[in-house]
């Protein structure tokens, strides 16, 4: 399942929802991305404090929908929630949410991991960074993140 | 066609959103971004060969020589940051 929300979440109370009396499911493995309070698109050191998240309607739905497809066919999955935000967040604040449920550890932690390589460089969002001064810059994407979704095309 | 713009090809372009009349030389995607950036001014800034930018076309991601029609949406955007 898919949710694309401007609205904070709270992971206990959906990890419990996605269990809830499924017995089949042995092991259950969650990613939370959060707001962090570092510059790291400028030279100095301004901490962040604020993000705005941009996002395409419909294509962001759309491939979010196709990545979770393409694990489930990978991997033998119980369940599987993705759940990512959009709009203004502080640091420590919630943006993204996988949560992968399976019989077996390996399957749930694979995929997971899976799930946020291809997540980061296919479903089309764009992080504004704000800095304690009110400026606004844009984050570039970064060459690490292509090679970590490349290492799952073999 | 409908033309999409998001980030920072958003802002500088100025519009989120815009209906473009193509001449019928315009068939595929390198021959949109090749008619926008005849256009000029930011259009050609943000289009020029040193930026790094990504097209969608359908809502899926499309390369230079995919075939476009009037009907279809086009996006342009760069690289995505999110997660």
């Amino acid at each position: 399942m898919i949710r694309v929300q401007a609205e904070n979440f709270d992971v206990g109370a959906e990890i419990n929802a996605l269990a809830g009396g499924n017995t089949a499911i042995g092991g259950i493995c969650s990613f939370v991305g959060l707001v962090r309070d570092f510059q790291h698109t400028k030279q100095d050191e301004n901490r962040v404090s604020a993000m705005t998240l941009e996002h395409y309607p419909g294509m962001t739905e759309k491939k979010l929908a196709e990545i979770e497809e393409i694990a489930r066919t990978r991997w033998d999955l119980e369940d599987v929630l993705i759940i990512h935000r959009y709009g203004r967040m502080e640091p420590g604040e919630n943006i993204v949410l996988v949560v992968t449920a399976s019989a077996h550890r390996k399957a749930a932690f694979e995929s997971a991991e899976f799930l946020m390589d291809f997540l980061k460089t296919k479903a089309p969002f764009w992080k504004l960074e704000e800095d304690d001064k009110g400026d606004g810059s844009w984050v570039d994407a970064r060459e690490v993140d292509e090679a970590a979704a490349a290492k799952w095309e073999k | 066609m409908k033309i999409l713009y998001f980030a920072w090809l958003r802002t500088k372009i100025g519009c989120a959103e815009e209906e473009i009349e193509l001449p019928d030389t315009v068939k595929t995607v390198a021959d949109v971004l090749e008619h926008l950036r005849s256009k000029g001014g930011a259009y050609a800034d943000c289009l020029s060969a040193d930026k790094v930018i990504r097209v969608a076309l359908n809502q899926d991601y499309a390369k230079d020589d995919d075939a476009v029609k009037a009907t279809d949406e086009f996006a342009i955007f760069p690289p995505v940051t999110g997660g």
